[in-house]
Order: C-alpha cells, then sequence, then structure tokens
C-alpha cells in the first residue's frame, strides 16, 4: 500500500507522488482514468466522512437529556462549520505547509496551497484538503459528546476554532505532514488516525471534562456513580449505523487512491466493528445481567477505532481480534472514568483515545504487511519484528497523550479563566436549551410525552442532594 | 350527592380496568399519566455499568365522578381489574364533591355526570 506520505518540501509537489506499486499485477489503467478514479473515490469517501458528523450528532443527543438536545446538536453543527474553516485557514498549513522547522517538528503555509490546480496526477490539493478537513472535524466533534450538558456554548466555540486551528494540525505535521515521527529509524504507523484523528479527539475531551467537572446529580453524596440515562436509544443506534457506514470512507479512503486494497481495507473494518460490538455486549451482560444497549452501540465504535491504524499492515483474521480486545476495553474503561469522577456522557474518551490507543499499539504485535507507513513486512511482534516497532508505536502514543492533554488542558483552563467553561447550577438543571440557545429542541407542547416538567423536580432533588 | 373515584393504578392494568368500568356502566372518565411512588419505593437500575433509582415509578391515575350509590361499586370494579397481587398495584380513595358542572349545557349536580 502505497499511501503518500507528504514529506515536507513544498505542499503541491509532494501532493502528486505517483502511486504505481509493485503488488499492483492487474492491467494499468490509462493514467487520466486513474487520476480520475483517485479523485473521484477519494471524495466519495470524503463525503461517507463528512456523514459521520451526523452520527456523532445522533449519538451524542440520543446518550444525553432531551432538555439539552439542542445545545448538543449546534455543538456539532459548529464544531464542524467553525473547524473547517480554521483548518482552512490555519491548520492544514501548519500539517501539511512547507518551511520546515526544528527537524520536523513545526512548519507552516497560510491557506491552502494549490488548491485551484485541476491537472496532474494522484490526488489534487482541493481532493486531499476536502478529505482532511472531514478528518479535522471528526477530531473535533469527539470532545462534544464528553463534555455535554453542562459547558457555555460560546466556550466550545471557541474550543473547536483552536483545536483545528492549532492542535489537530501540529499532530498532522509529526505524523502523516511527514514530520519527525515520519522520521523514525523505525517510522510510526496510523493508517487512518486512530490516534492522529480518534485519540487527539479522545485525550482533548478527557481533559474538557476533567476541568469542568461532573454533572449535577453524577455522583450521589457517597460518591458512587448515578446513571444519569439518556432520551433516545434510537437515535444513539442509528447514530452508530451512520458512524459505521461513513468509517468505510475513513479507513478505505485513507488509501488515498483508488485500488485494489481498497476493498481489503473495508473488509477488515467490518469485522472489527462487528467484533467489537459483540465483545462488548457480551461482556457487559455478563457483568450487568442485562445487555446495555449504548455500551452495545459504543463495542462497534470502539471495534472500528481500534482497527483505524492497523487495518493496513494486519492480515484478515487480526481485524475482528483487534475489534473484539478494542470492545471490551471499552467496557471496562467506560466504568474506570466512571469511577475517577470523569464524567462522559457518552463514552467518548473509553471509545477514541482507549480504544484509540490500543489499536496504534496493536501494530507492534499484529504487523504483517507493509501499510506504506513501516516500510518493511512483519514488523509485529508476532511475525518475528522484535519489539523496533513497539518502541515506535509506544513513543507515538506517549508523545502524543503529553502534547493533546497539555495543549488541551492550557485551552480549556485559559478559557475557563477569561471566557468561563460551565453554565451556572441553574442553566444547568434547567437546561442548556433555552438558557443557552433560547428555545426547546422538542417544544413546549402538553400533546408530546417528554416535553412535560413533571419529573424534572427528581432530577432537580438529585442534584441538590 | 357526588363523589370522586380516584385510583392510581399500573399503566399496564389500564385496559382491563377501562373494560371493567364499561361494564359496570360508566359513562366517562379521565386518566393521567402519573409518576410517583408508595410503600414499594423505587427501584434500581443499571445503564452504562453504573446504577440509577427509579424513585418516581411510572403510573396511571383514573379520575371518575359518580353518585353515592355508585362510588362502592366502581371502587370495587377497579380493584379486581387491577390487582394482581404484586406490590405496586396501587391505591383508590374517594372523596366528595360539593359542585359539579356540565360545561356544554350548564347542569349540575348528577345531572352533569
Amino acid at each position: 500500500m502505497k499511501r503518500k506520505l507528504l514529506t515536507g518540501g513544498v505542499l503541491g509537489a509532494v501532493l502528486v507522488v505517483v502511486m504505481a506499486s509493485p503488488a499492483l499485477a492487474q492491467e494499468e489503467l490509462a493514467p487520466a482514468s486513474q487520476f480520475v478514479l483517485d479523485n473521484l473515490w477519494i471524495f466519495i469517501a470524503g463525503v461517507l466522512v463528512y456523514f459521520m458528523q451526523a452520527g456523532f450528532a445522533l449519538v451524542e443527543a440520543g446518550l444525553t437529556r432531551s432538555k439539552n438536545v439542542s445545545n448538543i446538536m449546534m455543538k456539532n453543527l459548529m464544531d464542524m462549520s467553525a473547524g473547517v474553516l480554521a483548518f482552512a485557514l490555519v491548520g492544514f498549513g501548519i500539517a501539511f505547509g512547507g518551511g520546515e522547522l526544528l527537524g520536523g517538528w513545526f512548519g507552516f503555509d497560510i491557506g491552502i496551497a494549490g488548491v485551484e490546480q485541476t491537472t496532474g496526477d494522484g490526488l489534487l490539493p482541493s481532493t486531499f484538503f476536502f478529505f482532511q478537513a472531514a478528518f479535522a472535524a471528526t477530531a473535533a466533534t469527539i470532545v462534544s459528546g464528553a463534555m455535554a450538558e453542562r459547558t457555555k456554548f460560546r466556550s466550545y466555540f471557541v474550543y473547536s476554532f483552536f483545536i483545528t486551528a492549532l492542535i489537530y494540525p501540529v499532530v498532522l505535521r509529526w505524523t502523516w505532514g511527514g514530520g519527525w515521527l515520519a522520521q523514525l529509524e523505525f517510522p510510526f504507523s496510523d493508517f487512518a488516525g486512530s490516534t492522529i484523528v480518534h485519540a487527539t479527539g479522545g485525550w482533548a475531551a478527557m481533559m474538557g471534562a476533567i476541568i469542568l467537572g461532573p454533572r449535577l446529580g453524577r455522583y450521589g453524596k457517597d460518591g458512587r456513580p448515578r446513571a444519569i440515562p439518556g432520551h433516545s436509544i434510537p437515535f444513539v443506534v442509528l447514530g452508530v449505523m451512520i458512524l459505521f457506514i461513513g468509517w468505510f470512507g475513513f479507513n478505505p479512503g485513507s488509501e488515498l487512491a483508488a485500488n485494489v486494497f481498497v476493498m481489503q481495507i473495508a473488509l477488515k473494518t467490518l469485522l472489527a466493528a462487528t467484533a467489537g460490538s459483540v465483545a462488548a455486549m457480551i461482556l457487559n451482560w455478563s457483568l450487568d445481567g442485562k445487555p446495555d444497549v449504548s455500551i452495545a452501540a459504543n463495542g462497534l465504535l470502539a471495534g472500528l477505532v481500534a482497527i483505524t491504524a492497523p487495518v493496513g499492515a494486519v492480515e484478515t483474521w487480526a481485524a475482528p481480534v483487534i475489534g473484539a480486545i478494542g470492545g471490551l476495553i471499552v467496557v471496562f474503561s467506560v466504568r474506570l472514568f466512571d469511577r475517577l469522577k470523569v464524567d462522559d456522557p457518552v463514552g467518548a474518551i473509553s471509545v477514541h483515545a482507549v480504544a484509540g490507543t490500543f489499536g496504534t499499539l496493536s501494530i507492534a504485535l499484529f504487523a504483517r504487511y507493509d501499510d506504506a507507513f513501516l516500510g518493511r513486512e512483519n514488523a509485529g511482534l508476532f511475525y518475528g519484528g522484535g519489539l523496533d516497532q513497539l518502541g515506535t508505536q509506544l513513543l507515538f502514543v506517549i508523545v502524543h497523550f503529553i502534547f493533546v492533554t497539555t495543549t488541551a488542558g492550557a485551552l480549556f483552563l485559559a478559557i475557563r479563566a477569561t471566557l468561563g467553561l460551565r453554565v451556572s447550577e441553574e442553566e444547568e438543571l434547567i437546561g442548556l436549551d433555552v438558557m443557552e440557545h433560547g428555545s426547546p429542541g422538542y417544544g413546549h407542547d402538553p400533546g408530546i410525552p417528554g416535553t412535560s416538567s413533571v419529573g424534572a423536580e427528581s432530577s432537580d432533588r438529585l442534584a441538590r442532594s | 350527592m357526588l363523589q370522586l373515584v380516584t385510583a392510581v393504578i399500573q399503566p399496564r392494568r389500564l385496559e382491563t380496568v377501562k373494560d371493567a368500568l364499561k361494564d359496570a356502566g360508566v359513562a366517562g372518565m379521565t386518566v393521567t399519566e402519573a409518576r410517583g411512588f408508595g410503600r414499594q419505593g423505587g427501584h434500581t437500575e443499571t445503564y452504562r455499568g453504573a446504577e440509577y433509582e427509579v424513585e418516581f415509578v411510572p403510573k396511571v391515575k383514573i379520575e371518575i365522578l359518580c353518585g353515592d350509590e355508585d362510588a362502592d361499586r366502581i371502587a370495587d370494579a377497579i380493584v379486581s381489574a387491577a390487582r394482581s397481587g404484586e406490590i405496586g398495584d396501587g391505591k383508590i380513595w374517594v372523596a366528595p364533591v360539593s359542585r359539579a358542572i356540565r360545561i356544554r349545557t350548564g347542569e349540575v349536580g348528577t345531572e352533569a355526570v
């Protein structure tokens, strides 16, 4: 698999890396046809990744209360909209621009170089930006769920600008941008972004949830976690299924070309997702006596996030194994963060950061093929590759963890000190829809169940106890 | 004299109770979705690995306006239709009503029922 790594230098030049692959023993298409196919497929894959925004919005809306549904929808709308603009203005140039500084740690270009170009071979800068911006929006939107039901909207809006303008692009620069992690003797591997995209959002989500503190009523006087059930499980499952569909743009699209490997990646993605869902359901069922729907849904996502990094490097049989482990991890991780009083209503930290980190490390064990990052075959421990790749993958996830938690933590603390991060207690009890946005998500209609105030007293009392 | 029969029952028993009351000749009733707890307290469920208490259990509240002579019969019909023998079957109470008016016609008292 010839992933087109951008190794610094002029953006336009590196974007047109020829994709002749020795593995392609099939008849070569005319270059013009291949050029159109590559760009068309990556455009379609990008559309699928943008569709994931709908999935995130529904999952997060479903796992929170109806009094905050407009607010969570608005956050999803705006972290995409503000995020794409911030990425176009600043982020993309930091990630892929020329002018390498400090040995591959930083660099910068204004805007999107070569975006008007319409000829060439390989991916056009416009195609590449379209696809990369979808990933930036994904990294940004992961955070909204973990900070749901208690964050000031304007503060969240400011956050979404900075993560796509500054934090995520630096991670990109170090990795897919060809920076220092790509220049190691044993380069990092993260095919479609378990760490680069998902754990960036996931660790930022963790910092947000920690700095905000838990929702009112989330922990009893005795300090034990008390569940606050979400208001729509159908939203959750529909959202997860949309994410599942979108992931067939996320992973197979990350091949960055229309070639024979796309279907291999799709198949491994499919097997990991389904294994994650089944594994999470069975484990949770055995622990609690009932199969929790939203945990099974989280398990599907954990399987997807886990396979996102190793999907190019592993054999097909390993995909459901990695996905299933991802699903198991998420069940324990959700409980762990609960006990640590990190209130994450949707499980974003567990799904995106924890399962993502596992997926990134799994390459060190399971890597069989050269995914164009590794630069060699049989890099995994199970294939006689030794511990070299484990060293790189560990360095990668640790440096990434430190960078994201430090920068996202500083960002949230700075916002807290200036704009304020959390809504007032009164506003949290009444709901963010009316207080932040002026109207309830479902309207005040006595004919519609769930819009009456019966039961509001119970959460009020819960909160004050 | 009029009486107001109020019953708080299990939601799943509503259909049976309605049929029994129709058989008993009741001409009208008001039904409200309600929540509350009695001696049974609430109960505990799990959600995403954490427990939560359902403190206010969903119930259905039925109100029937009737003449003095019908109140006991109606209450008995509800008891036999709503009873499962399990905890949480609900409660019935009967209270005197000082005045009742049919809005459309202005009829009062038993005429209004």
